[in-house]
């Protein structure tokens, strides 16, 4: 064993400008093509089961649904090793994995239903208990002297450098079914995903649908195994779906979007694994929908991170903003202005935010500072009132019409006075003016 | 010492030892996941450290222990993290905010691993998976008295002392925040209320389940681990309903499945394996799996067996009870006998009425003459008081629950089978909602 030098020490040569287009652009060769167009079928087809996998709160039954075809593939291996078929021929294999895989989802469902066990301990169980009984199958196959059991591990990992041309079109195939049959009942699996009561009352039979979705889920994890390794491919199912959530609230732009992520991060990674030396096509395809992910969590608009906090921001310096012109129109009669020190303390924040607040405020025209003293202009004043009004005017209100003990009053008067519409407002005057009289 | 003793000693004493105590403090924990909902935060964990592993080996360049408890812990602490960060930042389903970190964090992990092989690191990703039981074998000293010296001790596997170390550390902090764990588990409100911030143990559990399973990964693998952590409590939950007897059930489940696990992969038949192995640590899995199975088919309080035959026994003395009640209303009417063809409509269809006469005979509840069933004395008295106890609920539902009178038959019809107390006359002043008379308590 050498000793390992830095991960950044690429000891092959960078592929070239030129091969890097050839392979992007599909010509690097039938089978590399073969596998990058493989890949991203297999990406676009999951992206779109996977959006309603998602919707359907499916994450981690699919995770457990693809640990449970290992037993599947082993058997399926052996049977057919036994009665003399190809035991290596993909066909032989998925169908196994297919089985065993429905098999685990039904262990899941029977022990959620017939037993006290919640949902993610029935799941845990299936996974481990099921990936066990693989491994000690594997473990079983691999004393087979024969040695053509070489091979089967690379489910568990993935390898995407065994895999042949017909291997790619099968995956390919595959998804192109899942696809179109998820397209072609986008109606239903809309209804059930987001009314499952409607949908049953409506006459879907919503354990046909959740039924066709599981088919569906079965038939990207089975024809991804290969690529991305039974570990990995829950992976391309969950991850562009929920990427896809962050950027539209509608259903038909989610399966749109999560399916051109998944189509992408597929592309990318068969791509980068085909030109670089010791990328596992499943890993990159991970960690690019994985970086897609990230993108879409912070930058999407309204529902990103980034989006997020600009908005709460916002908020929050114009509820602080109130806040202090309110007091400052409190302060309006007193000799001297109060102290920016005094404000602070009686708001209970820093001294040197208050001072901050102030200062935008005095940009604004509504704030005058004086030395370290402060106080509102005019127009300050006016809006301080307004606010000073709205918080007297909510207090009234929560006291008469919401039941709420007065000491109670004031704490949840600060949180919604800057929520109140002029609308609503001008509804609470008329209201108390009638109680009044 | 004989040889077949030698032999065990030398080649299974230490991977069953390894195998016992990782499953005793996963089981352990695993209580406290599976409490929490949270039993696949253990599979995120022990899929996530992998990058923390390869990590710390690859850039120590040794397999130094220590070095690699650190990158794992490391990682898994970024997992937990970055869950969280996932779920609150981006709104994101529980479910999927794990399935994206952990695989992303795993997928990391697989494409260290494959750079780092190119550099002739001997790390092989298989056995992260389903570690490396079989290479724990020693060389015993040969006479019995010859085991207490220094020298046997420095012999034992360093994987053992870890694992040892691990349990203590594991059951330590279980027994000494039991109470913490608990109330934190079953209402974080009230927990916080008690100043025991239900999210600091919370984080401190996910770091214990981290170290676990780093502890665990060279000996047994993940596999064992997620097993582990999951299987045991969850059979402990269906035989147990408090969590001291759940969390002792699990601990001997867990050893349980450690033992018969190893047994089974040891004794599997030559000629299925052809002088190869059988993966122990899948075995123990497995076995775990079966004791769930186990668990919820034969539990004696929650499996399904005694789950049927409590149903079927419920179902049955309805049936009877409908019967009783059915012959009451006959001989309210005037007519102290009714046919079984009258009776059968009012307690279900044909078969269900013949076995509930059956069993009203069998009981001396019922006499038949001539194919005329009437009520005994004992039969009497206990139609009475169903007719009483439905009658009552009519007038307690009508006056204090406010239901319409003629909506009220159908509840009664259910809450007359109860063994519910019954209402008190107070609380149904104005009696039977159809003007029959009600019959008077005993």
């Amino acid at each position: 064993m050498g000793a390992p030098t830095s991960l950044t020490d690429v000891h092959d040569a960078m592929p070239s400008f030129d091969e890097i287009i050839r392979t992007l652009t599909l010509q690097g060769g039938f089978n590399t093509t073969s596998v990058i167009l493989g890949t991203t079928l297999l990406g676009l087809a999951a992206g779109v089961v996977g959006a309603f996998a998602l919707l359907r709160k499916r994450s981690l039954t699919a995770d457990a649904l693809s640990h449970a075809t290992l037993p599947g593939i082993c058997i399926a291996f052996m049977i057919a090793q036994s009665i003399g078929m190809a035991s290596r021929s993909m066909p032989v294999l998925m169908s196994g994995a297919a089985i065993s895989g429905v098999i685990g989802v039904a262990c899941i469902h029977l022990l959620i239903t017939k037993t006290r066990l919640r949902e993610d301990a029935a799941i845990g169980i299936v996974l481990s208990v099921f990936f066990g009984a693989g491994v000690v199958l594997l473990s079983v196959i691999q004393t087979n002297p024969s040695g053509s059991a070489a091979g089967l591990n690379h489910f568990i990992y993935g390898q995407t450098a065994a895999m042949t041309r017909a291997d790619s079109i099968t995956m390919g195939v595959i998804a192109i079914v899942a696809t179109l049959l998820a397209l072609l009942m986008l109606k239903e699996l809309t209804l059930v995903c987001f009314n499952d009561g409607f949908a049953q009352v409506t006459g879907i039979p919503v354990w046909v649908i959740d039924s066709i979705i599981l088919a569906l889920i079965v038939l990207v994890t089975v024809s991804g195994l290969q690529a991305v390794g039974l570990i990995l491919v829950v992976a391309m199912l969950i991850i562009p779906a929920a990427a896809a959530r962050f950027w539209t609230q509608r259903l038909w732009k989610l399966v749109v979007l999560s399916m051109l992520i998944g189509a992408a991060s597929g592309y990318i990674g068969a791509s980068i694994s085909a030109l670089l030396p010791r990328k596992p096509a499943g890993s990159v395809i991970v960690l690019s929908s994985g970086g897609l992910f990230l993108l879409s969590m912070f930058l999407a608009p309204s529902r990103g991170v980034l989006a997020t906090t600009i908005r709460q921001a916002g908020i929050r310096i114009k509820i602080a903003n109130d806040h202090l012109l309110e007091s400052l129109h409190e302060h309006a009669q007193d000799a001297t202005p109060p102290t920016i020190k005094a404000l602070a303390h009686a708001q209970g924040i820093h001294p040197l935010r208050l001072r901050i607040l102030a200062l935008m405020l005095s940009m604004r025209g509504l704030v005058r500072i004086k030395d370290t003293r402060a106080s509102a202009t005019k127009s300050g004043l006016a809006r301080g009132a307004r606010v000073a009004r709205n918080h007297a005017l909510w207090e009234q209100y929560l006291i008469t019409y919401a039941d709420i003990a007065p000491s109670h009053v004031d704490w949840s008067v600060d949180q919604v006075e800057h929520v109140l519409s002029d609308d609503l407002i001008a509804e609470l005057e008329r209201a108390l003016a009638g109680d009044a009289r | 010492m004989s040889t077949d003793m030698y032999l065990f000693l030398s080649g299974d004493l230490f991977p069953l030892l390894a195998g016992i105590l990782a499953a005793l403090f996963c089981g352990l924990l695993g209580n406290h996941l599976i409490l929490r909902q949270q039993s696949m935060m253990g599979d995120a964990i022990s899929h996530a450290v992998l990058p923390g592993l390869v990590g710390a080996f690859v850039l120590s360049g040794s397999r130094n222990p220590a070095i690699m408890f650190f990158g794992a812990a490391g990682s898994a602490i970024v997992t937990v993290v970055l869950i969280q960060l996932v779920r609150k930042l981006g709104r994101v389903e529980p479910g999927a905010a794990m399935g994206v970190i952990f695989s992303v964090m795993f997928a990391l992990g697989v494409l260290l691993l494959e750079q780092a092989q190119a550099d002739g690191v001997d790390l092989d990703p298989s056995c992260v998976l389903y570690g490396q039981l079989e290479s724990l074998f020693w060389t015993p000293p040969r006479e019995w008295n010859e085991f207490f010296s220094f020298s046997t001790f420095n012999e034992i596997p360093r994987q053992i002392w870890t694992l040892l170390g691990t349990n203590i550390a594991v059951i330590g902090f279980m027994v000494l925040f039991f109470k913490e764990l608990r109330v934190s588990a079953f209402d974080p409100g009230i927990s916080s209320s008690q100043g025991i911030n239900a999210g600091v143990i919370r984080f401190v559990l996910m770091l214990f389940v981290a170290g676990a399973s780093v502890a665990s990964f060279e000996a047994v693998g993940s596999i064992l681990v997620i097993a582990m952590l999951i299987c045991p409590p969850a059979a402990a939950r269906l035989l147990t309903d408090r969590m001291g007897p759940q969390i002792i059930v699990s601990a001997v489940l867990a050893v349980a499945s450690a033992v018969f696990g190893y047994v089974v992969s040891a004794n599997i038949p030559e000629a299925w394996v052809r002088g190869g192995s059988v993966n122990a640590a899948g075995m123990m899995a497995v076995m775990s799996g079966v004791f769930v199975a186990l668990a919820a088919i034969f539990s004696p309080t929650h499996g399904s067996i005694s789950k049927a035959r409590r149903r079927r026994a419920l179902t049955k003395k309805i049936h009877l009870e409908d019967l009783l009640s059915a012959l009451f209303r006959f001989r309210e009417s005037g007519q102290p006998a009714a046919s079984a063809q009258q009776l059968a409509p009012l307690v279900g269809h044909q078969r269900v009425a013949r076995i509930a006469l059956d069993d009203a005979i069998a009981g001396e509840l019922v006499v038949v003459d001539a194919g005329m069933i009437s009520l005994t004395v004992s039969g009497y008295e206990r139609a009475a008081s169903l007719i009483r106890k439905h009658r009552m609920w009519e007038g307690y539902l009508v006056d204090q629950a406010g239901m319409p009178a003629d909506h009220v038959h159908p509840v009664a019809e259910r809450l007359e089978h109860l063994s519910s107390p019954v209402p008190k006359e107070a609380d149904a002043p104005h009696g039977d909602q159809h003007g029959k008379p009600i019959p008077p308590a005993n």
